[in-house]
């Protein structure tokens, strides 16, 4: 070969990279890539703007507020407006969640790009693990923007911090973690498109499940009770939104009971280990369903 | 280095009921450059991807560089250029050379100046900082090529190389060949273009319905002549005792022709001729191209599809 090649003789030594290595550098790929196409900026400016509109309504709504209500419905306003400033993040969160990862795999493979990638001397589960994080590190970023600024928010003009508000937003993480897992997994197998509408329909089962589970307990009906119970074992998503909501509004919105934010069946709290370990399932089928992918 | 550097045992695929590939036996000792030939849908890609590990055989067993198929240890010194190369396409060229290189694991020592000679030797020097989106079918064919070369491998495989090039393109590719040859890195080629296999290959096997039916050395010697012949007589007995010399004699209107082994059969047949008495007027003997072997062995009935 040419004297390019001569002046790099030494790379005869050429030796594989580990796996940790292998999976940091996906996830560097997916996250350039994303980031490549824009994806993080339109998803942090349209952020922005949303926490913008938000300030500026709370600013006067607690203008008003403290001029002219009493503490108790001061506390009440201003929990009920962060809480409904936390719902449009807990559903903006699951959309990126699907959005980032429901092309990765899917889109890749369907492109050949995955090729390129699996011809490298790397496992499949950790081009599979690689994307997973790429796509993680994504949604970690946006959801702390997100959710930070919702707070922060909150705080510097409503004076006012939601309780356990660590707690609640680790739960959206995991919502959307859980989501993001089972779009990559359906990735292995089904078309972009296809794999959207899935995981899509899955939180929508979700969802009209926790509402059966809400209103099955206040009409005191244990088969709606049960099936909404059942329905979040099958797709945890709601379930832990309404343990967020739960940990996140001030104990009056809980007491009174009769805001769509204050859910009369409280998820368990083993809920929380469920959801992790579904989660830890799903990336295991994941990585199990891409190893076993012709391509 | 004594093992080959490519080895099939009784290789099967099935996609449900359809067999794509039935049986794939081949090896390809290292330094070789193998040409696979075959009609679309003969399995010629499937056979590759079993091979590189990215599709799993229904049976059957195979080496790459040593190591079983599918294990990623084989492939750290393997390259591979797919038909449509693809890739990230908003990182610039030299970004998606050097995640290729990590993903292989090469040293960070020297590697900007080995990423910039790659992309000199694929004439794409000035292009290195611009996106991959932004290039053209044939720069992206190229930077693929490149890619391909990264950590100088010991095996690389090429299918349909010159897919999307414009002349200059294939001569490249024809020169990268020659290079790799000469640097004794074993060369697997899926093309269709049987004129370039026959300059650059040492040995092809011919593939059909999922079958390796045929496998021969390019090199003159060992190829069969195709030798014509005109004579003042052509009883039968004359035929029969032409036939000896060769096979497949037939006419062909005043012609007579067939096929021989070797060059040393002319001589013994034009002595025989004469200790006959058989006037001869014509005799000219040449090898077969690539593609009238190919249309012979795979059929004409084949190359539809």
């Amino acid at each position: 070969m040419g004297p390019s090649s001569v002046e790099a003789g030494g790379r005869a030594a050429a030796r594989r990279p580990g796996i940790l290595s292998a999976i940091l550098t996906v996830a560097h790929l997916t996250f350039t890539d994303a980031r490549r196409k824009r994806l993080l900026a339109a998803a942090l400016a349209l952020g922005a703007a949303f926490i913008a509109v938000f300030a500026i309504g709370l600013h006067f709504i607690a203008r008003d507020a403290r001029a002219r209500m009493a503490p108790t419905q001061q506390g009440f306003t201003l929990g009920f407006v962060v809480m409904a400033a936390l719902y449009a993040a807990n559903f903006l969160i699951v959309m990126t969640s699907v959005l980032v990862a429901v092309d990765t795999l899917a889109g890749e493979i369907g492109s050949g790009v995955a090729e390129a990638l699996c011809t490298k001397p790397i496992s499949r589960a950790a081009v599979a693990l690689g994307k997973w994080l790429g796509c993680w590190m994504l949604l970690a970023v946006y959801s702390l923007v997100l959710c930070g600024g919702v707070l922060l928010t909150a705080r510097l003009v409503g004076r006012y911090t939601p309780p356990h508000a660590v707690a609640g937003v680790s739960l959206l993480l995991l919502e959307g973690t859980i989501l993001l897992t089972l779009a990559l997994a359906g990735g292995t197998r089904l078309s972009t498109v296809a794999n959207g509408v899935t995981v899509f329909g899955l939180f929508g089962l979700a969802f009209i499940g926790g509402w059966v589970e809400q209103i099955g307990t206040m009409t005191t009906n244990p088969t709606a009770r049960y099936l909404g119970i059942s329905a979040s074992l099958l797709v945890p998503s709601e379930a832990l939104w309404q343990l967020a909501a739960h940990q996140m509004q001030p104990p009056i919105m809980r007491d009174i009971n009769l805001t769509p934010f204050s859910p009369a069946s409280v998820p368990s709290p083993a809920m929380v280990a469920w959801a992790v370990g579904y989660l830890l399932v799903a990336l295991a089928a994941a990585v199990r369903l891409f190893d076993r992918r012709d391509l | 280095m004594a093992d080959p550097a490519l080895e099939a045992r009784g290789l099967r695929k099935h996609f449900g009921d359809t067999a794509a590939v039935r049986d794939l036996s081949l090896s390809v000792p290292r330094g070789e450059i193998f040409g696979f030939l075959g009609p679309n849908g003969a399995g010629k890609t499937t056979s590759m991807k079993m091979l590189l590990g990215l599709v799993r055989p229904t049976s059957g067993s195979g080496r790459l560089l040593g190591a079983p198929l599918g294990d990623p240890a084989g492939r750290a010194r393997v390259g591979y250029l797919p038909e449509h190369f693809a890739f990230h396409e908003w990182l610039e060229a030299i970004e998606l050379l050097r995640f290729h290189a990590r993903l292989l694991g090469l040293s960070r020592v020297g590697l900007e100046a080995h990423l910039s000679g790659l992309l000199a030797r694929v004439g794409l020097a000035e292009a290195g900082h611009r996106r991959v989106r932004d290039y053209s079918k044939g720069m992206k064919q190229r930077l693929g090529l490149a890619q391909a070369l990264l950590g100088e491998p010991q095996l690389v495989f090429l299918d349909e190389p010159t897919s999307g090039l414009d002349p200059l393109g294939r001569r490249l590719v024809r020169d990268v060949i020659r290079e790799l040859r000469a640097a004794g890195t074993t060369v697997f080629l899926n093309s269709h273009l049987l004129s370039e296999v026959e300059v650059t290959c040492d040995r092809v096997a011919f593939v059909k319905d999922g079958r390796v039916v045929r496998e021969m050395a390019i090199g003159a010697a060992e190829r069969d002549l195709e030798v014509e012949l005109r004579l003042d007589q052509t009883s039968p007995d004359v035929l029969a005792a032409l036939a000896r010399f060769g096979r497949d004699l037939r006419e062909d209107g005043a012609f007579l022709r067939l096929r021989v082994e070797g060059e040393e059969r002319l001589p013994e047949m034009t002595r025989w001729l004469a200790a006959q008495g058989i006037g001869l007027y014509h005799l000219a003997a040449r090898r077969p191209s690539l593609e009238e072997l190919f249309l012979e062995i795979i059929g004409d009935g084949s190359l539809v599809g």
